[in-house]
C-alpha cells in the first residue's frame, strides 16, 4: 500500500441511539484502489460507508479524505463532498428533471459551471455510461439499469477522487446487473479508487484488489479476493462466504 | 318570480357596484394567496428544523390559527387593534387575518408535501455537495409542491371563498357590494348576481382540480 492514503478512516464508532453500529473500524484505501465491503446485513458496513462522505455523522474517530479532515467542523463539507461520489441503492435520481439535469445540477450549482459548460460535462459523463443518447430522458422512461447507470454519471461528472458504491445493483433485475458492473469496471480501469459495499462476489472476485469483511460492527478480516474467498481464516467469514455462495 | 330574483333593470343598475365588488374580491384573493402561501412555505421550512425551541412554538402557532375561527380573528383584529393604537382599516385586517389563517393552512400542505419526499433525495444532492438550502430548492420543494398540488389549489378555492368575510369589516368586495346593492335597490337580485358571479369564476377552478385529484388517484394505481 502506498504511504499515503486516500481514504483513511481511524476507530470509527457510530451509535444510533443505544444501537453501537460501528465499534471502532479503521480502514485505509489507496489511490486506484478497488476495495470491496461484504457481510451480513446490519453489520454496518453501508453505515461505514455514509460516515466517509459524512451523510452519517460519526459518533468519534477520525476520517481524512484526499488529505481533507472530513470531520473538522472548518472543513467546507460541500466542497469536500464534490471529491466522493456516492451511488444509492435505490439510484435516487431527482425524477422531475431529465438524465442531463440530474447530471447537470452539482455542477452548475456547486460547482460554479456555467449551463453550456455544464452541458458539455455533462453530456460527456453520459456518454461515458453509454447514455449519450438518454440525456433528455426523466428517470421514469428509464430502465433500472440505466437509472443506476445516470446516478454514476451525475457523481463522475464532478471528476471525484473516490466513488463510493453502496449496494449499487441489489435493486436491479438480474438481467440489469451486468451493464451497471461493466460501467464500473471502466470506471475501475480508468483509474478511479472504489469503496463498493455489495454482495456481487463474482465481480468482488476478478475486479477488487481487496476484500474487507464485516460483522458487527467490526472488520473480522480483509486481504486480497482469493485469500478471502478460499481460505479465509475465521469461522465467521468462512460462515458468510458458504452461505453467500450456496445461493 | 323574475322580477324579484333576476330582475334586468336592476341588474342594470347595480352593475357597477357590483363589479367594483368584483375587482375588489380579485385584488384581495391576489394578495392574501401569495401572502398565504409565504408564510405557509416559510412556516414549512421551519418545520425542517429540528431543535425544540423552533419546533414547539412553531407547532402552538400553526395549531393555534387553524382552531381560531377565521372570522372570529378577522372581527377582533378590526375591532381590537385600534385599542392597541393600529388603525388598520378593513383590507389591512383581512390581509393579515389570512396570512396567519390561511398560512397555516397553507404550512401544513407543504410540510405534507416535504415529508412525502424520499430522504434519499436529500442524501443525493447533498452527496454531490449541495447544501441543505440548496437541496430543499432544487430537489425536495419542486416534487413536494407535485405532489400535494391537488391540496395547495384546494385550500386556495377555500381562500377565495373566505376573501367574502371581508364584507363584515366592510372591505368593498363582491358579497359587501351586492348588500350595498341589494339595500338600495330593495330587491334580492344584487346578490343572486354575486352568487352567479362566484360561482362562474370558481367552477374552472373546481374542474381544473378534479381533473388533479384524478390524475393524483390514477398515478396512484
Amino acid at each position: 500500500m502506498t504511504p499515503q492514503p486516500i481514504v483513511d478512516a481511524r476507530a470509527i464508532h457510530k451509535h444510533f441511539g443505544a444501537l453501537h453500529v460501528l465499534k471502532g473500524v479503521d480502514l485505509k484505501v489507496a489511490e486506484r484502489e478497488l476495495v470491496f465491503v461484504i457481510g451480513p446485513s446490519g453489520s454496518g458496513k453501508s453505515t461505514l460507508l455514509r460516515c466517509l462522505n459524512r451523510l452519517e455523522e460519526p459518533s468519534s474517530g477520525s476520517i481524512v479524505v484526499d488529505g481533507i479532515d472530513m470531520l473538522d467542523p472548518r472543513t467546507d463539507i460541500n466542497h469536500a463532498r464534490q471529491r466522493i461520489g456516492m451511488v444509492f441503492q435505490s439510484f435516487n435520481l431527482y425524477p422531475h428533471m431529465t438524465a442531463l439535469g440530474n447530471v447537470t445540477l452539482a455542477l452548475r450549482k456547486v460547482a460554479g459551471k456555467s449551463r453550456a459548460e455544464a452541458d458539455a460535462l455533462g453530456h460527456a459523463a453520459l456518454e461515458r455510461v453509454g447514455l449519450a443518447d438518454r440525456a433528455e430522458h426523466t428517470p421514469g422512461q428509464l430502465s433500472g439499469g440505466q437509472q443506476q447507470r445516470v446516478a454514476i454519471a451525475r457523481s463522475i461528472a464532478l471528476e471525484p477522487r473516490v466513488m463510493l458504491f453502496d449496494e449499487p445493483t441489489s435493486a436491479l433485475d438480474p438481467e440489469l446487473v451486468g451493464s451497471v458492473l461493466a460501467v464500473m469496471r471502466s470506471l475501475r480501469e480508468s483509474g478511479m479508487t472504489m469503496i463498493v459495499v455489495s454482495h456481487e462476489m463474482g465481480f468482488a472476485r476478478n475486479a477488487a484488489d481487496r476484500v474487507v469483511f464485516m460483522d458487527d460492527g467490526l472488520i473480522v478480516e480483509q486481504g486480497p479476493p482469493a485469500a478471502i474467498f478460499e481460505t479465509p481464516a475465521h469461522e465467521r467469514t468462512r460462515a458468510f462466504i458458504g452461505q453467500i455462495q450456496r445461493h | 318570480m323574475i322580477q324579484t330574483f333576476f330582475n334586468v333593470e336592476i341588474i342594470a343598475a347595480a352593475w357597477p357596484i357590483v363589479l367594483s365588488g368584483l375587482l375588489n374580491t380579485v385584488l384581495l384573493s391576489l394578495i392574501v394567496v401569495p401572502l398565504g402561501l409565504f408564510g405557509g412555505l416559510i412556516l414549512a421550512l421551519l418545520a425542517s428544523v429540528k431543535s425544540p425551541w423552533v419546533r414547539w412554538p412553531l407547532m402552538a402557532w400553526v395549531d393555534f390559527f387553524r382552531a381560531f375561527p377565521p372570522l372570529v380573528l378577522l372581527i377582533l383584529l378590526f375591532a381590537g387593534l385600534p385599542f392597541a393604537g393600529l388603525e388598520l382599516g378593513g383590507f389591512a385586517c383581512v390581509a393579515i387575518a389570512f396570512f396567519l389563517n390561511t398560512g397555516s393552512y397553507y404550512g401544513e400542505i407543504f410540510r405534507a408535501g416535504i415529508e412525502s419526499v424520499p430522504q434519499g433525495q436529500v442524501e443525493a444532492g447533498r452527496s454531490t455537495g449541495l447544501s441543505r438550502l440548496q437541496a430543499m430548492g432544487y430537489i425536495v420543494l419542486p416534487q413536494a409542491v407535485r405532489n400535494v398540488l391537488p391540496d395547495l389549489l384546494s385550500n386556495t378555492l377555500e381562500v377565495v371563498k373566505l376573501t367574502s368575510l371581508g364584507s363584515v369589516v366592510a372591505v368593498p368586495e363582491l358579497l359587501y357590494q351586492a348588500r350595498q346593492a341589494q339595500s338600495l335597490t330593495y330587491n334580492p337580485t344584487p346578490i343572486v348576481v354575486a352568487a352567479v358571479i362566484y360561482f362562474l369564476m370558481l367552477w374552472p377552478l373546481v374542474r381544473l382540480l378534479s381533473r388533479l385529484e384524478n390524475r393524483a388517484l390514477a398515478g396512484r394505481r
